[in-house]
């Protein structure tokens, strides 16, 4: 027996380091990665987009895409889809305006209500999906509705108007809004316009002090869920078991993965990312709106795809997910800075993903001997 | 090791199944004992897989008592029969092909090293045990972290036979094991139940190839229309005898003489 599968190792061929090494889930994604940057700084380097400020104009809007491409990565690679998210956003934007500035609740009760609020939705999708068997997509879809119904429906009626104002002055000397709203890191860019690597401003009421003055909290919520969900799926006992549910529920429930359960806290997360994203947000503008997130659960799909992670689910990474939103981030911002008329950044969206799945097809099927 | 010895490990006893008015099974009796492999013989339709899922926990009996190590039991899920000892291997569903064999392998029973409050997964621990397993069988892995799906059917097979057996199955159930394999592959998976049989486990072997059977079985019970035609043992009946038993004796004889007795 041993002399029979000698013989079949024989036929596999070795595969060098560098093979090893280029060949994983991420490959597309970093492909792409290297492609856009090379583009922009072949037409748009003198453009200010990798100066101080262009880079961080480029990596909050890269950020923003990270939080929800994080939960939905998580989501899509336990086998299901959330299409709310967009919704959500909107919603939970909307709960903590009127609850801190119509209610006068104080700014951290609401921003905490409203996680809870948003969590419990999520678990809410989570339960209707595995209870009911339902595909995830049509549940979820159902739920954009009424979010998005309710989240216009409520300062209608309340407020007469669709856009509340007034966060950033009620948010004044609140604890927990910085966490969301804040920068962090002044110091060093104080220091780093010190020594001259950075500009100052040279007139006006900042005259001398740096123009960068810190990384919004935004930036630091993304590298800290990217980093917290890498590590929870691949090193894992409850990775392996998301892992499982998406690449083969019944298989899983037959050896005692607590498939629903693993399902349910994945819509729980992915509803958690979404209010990640609309409490900065909020805290940014001063402002929440009845428009807000339209779309995002697009966007968070396609960042995920570019990342490597297969629709139906068991295949994926949150690293690959993370790059497909700076490939995001980067083609959005970088034409703007390349002068490039703003409706074209759609075409090159559609080539990018269709590029990047492309490839990403090819190498997992090199990686799981799919036919 | 002359299974004869011992008493059965699972012993069915007068088993039936009915699904409302379809009576799959029809009153069969089974029993298994360590360190034999006994053949469940059957023609599709015959009642083979009602009864291995009755046997693992998925159906409940609608007559007749399952009797586990001199005790009855009434085993209310697989996830019951699994902790008890009767491990089942399912043609398609027994492994995950998008994930690493290693994740496989310890699905739902992970090796943990905690951090403070965290639970990591062992994956030093994983992959060595999993390497050493599989070299038991005979599988000499490229790497622990390839993917189930690039290793041909029969090592897939040999993944989930080896899982049970580490995971302490005092039966193995394998349903169908080599009916989608080639040759080459067939004589591995064969190989590996003579194995697994060695060790004093109960293998349950599940096929409707009586040369599959007559390879590696110690006794050979055949099913035919939800009843037993009796449970035989080896030396005491020949792969054609079974064979009609499996058909339903006539027919097939005529058929057999047409086709010039290569079924």
């Amino acid at each position: 027996m041993t002399d029979a599968n000698a013989a079949i190792d024989e036929r596999v061929k070795e595969t060098s380091r560098l093979r090893k090494a280029l060949i994983r889930p991420e490959l597309g994604a970093i492909v792409g990665m290297i492609a856009v940057f090379v583009f922009f700084f072949a037409f748009a380097a003198d453009s200010g987009m990798f100066n101080p400020q262009g880079v961080l104009n480029w990596s909050t809007v890269s950020a923003q895409f990270m939080i929800i491409a994080v939960g939905a990565c998580m989501l899509m690679i336990a086998g299901e889809f959330d299409l709310s998210v967009g919704s959500m956003i909107g919603f939970a934007g909307m709960s903590i305006a009127l609850m801190s500035v119509t209610l006068h609740w104080p700014v951290w009760i609401a921003i905490l209500v409203t996680f809870m609020l948003c969590v419990s939705i999520g678990a809410l999708i989570g339960y209707t999906v595995v209870r009911t068997g339902l595909p995830s997509f049509i549940v979820s879809l159902a739920f954009l509705f009424i979010l998005r119904g309710f989240t216009i429906f409520f300062p209608q009626v309340i407020e007469r108007r669709t856009i509340i104002g007034g966060i950033s002055d009620v948010a004044e000397g609140d604890w927990l809004a910085p966490v969301f709203g804040g920068k962090v890191g002044g110091w060093i860019f104080d220091w780093l316009a010190e020594i001259g690597m950075i500009a100052t401003f040279s007139r006006g009421t900042r005259e001398g002090q740096p123009i960068v003055d810190g990384i919004p909290m935004l930036i630091v919520w993304a590298l800290l869920l990217v980093a917290v969900a890498h590590v929870v799926l691949t090193r894992t006992t409850f990775g392996n078991w998301v892992f499982a549910s998406g690449g083969d529920a019944q298989a899983a429930r037959y050896v005692g993965v607590p498939v629903s359960r693993v399902k349910i806290l994945m819509f729980m997360f992915t509803a958690f990312c979404a209010t990640v994203f609309a409490t900065c947000q909020v805290m940014e503008f001063g402002s929440a709106g009845a428009d807000r997130g339209l779309l995002k659960e697009f966007e968070a799909i396609i960042a995920v795809v570019i990342g490597g992670a297969l629709l139906t689910g068991g295949y994926g990474s949150v690293i690959g997910a993370a790059l497909g939103a700076l490939i995001f981030g980067v083609v959005q911002q970088g034409l703007f800075f390349a002068g490039v008329e703003s409706s074209l950044f759609r075409v090159f969206l559609g080539v990018i993903l269709l590029f990047a799945v492309i490839l990403n097809t090819y190498i997992r099927r090199i990686i799981t001997g799919e036919n | 090791m002359n299974s004869y010895d011992h008493n059965p490990i699972v012993e069915m006893k007068d088993i039936e199944k009915h699904f409302g008015p379809v009576i799959a099974l029809a009153g069969v009796s089974f029993d298994i004992r360590p360190g034999e492999c006994h053949c469940l013989l059957g023609d599709n339709g015959a009642g083979k897989s009602t009864f291995i899922k009755t046997m693992s926990g998925v159906h409940k009996p609608t007559r007749g008592e399952i009797v586990f190590e001199g005790s009855q039991m009434n085993f209310a899920s697989p996830r019951d029969a699994m902790e008890a000892g009767i491990a089942t291997v399912y043609q398609d569903l027994a492994m995950i092909p998008l994930m690493s064999v290693t994740r496989n392998f310890w699905m739902g029973r992970e090796p943990v090293r905690k951090v403070g409050p965290l639970k990591f997964m062992d994956f030093a621990k994983a992959n060595e045990v999993t390497m050493a397993e599989m070299a038991k069988m005979g599988i000499n892995l490229r790497s622990p972290d390839q993917a189930v799906g690039t290793l041909s059917g029969g090592e897939r097979q040999t993944v989930a036979i080896a899982r049970a057996v580490y995971f302490g199955a005092k039966v193995l159930i394998l349903d169908e094991p080599t009916s989608a394999l080639g040759v080459r592959q067939t004589a591995n998976v064969l190989a590996t139940i003579d194995k697994v049989r060695k060790t004093g486990i109960g293998v349950v072997f599940i096929t409707h190839n009586v040369r599959h059977a007559a390879a590696v079985g110690d006794r050979f019970t055949v099913l035919n229309r939800g009843k037993t035609l009796g449970t035989a043992q080896r030396g005491q009946i020949t792969p054609e005898e079974l064979q009609d038993m499996m058909a339903g004796g006539q027919e097939m004889v005529a058929l057999e003489g047409s086709l010039g007795g290569t079924v």
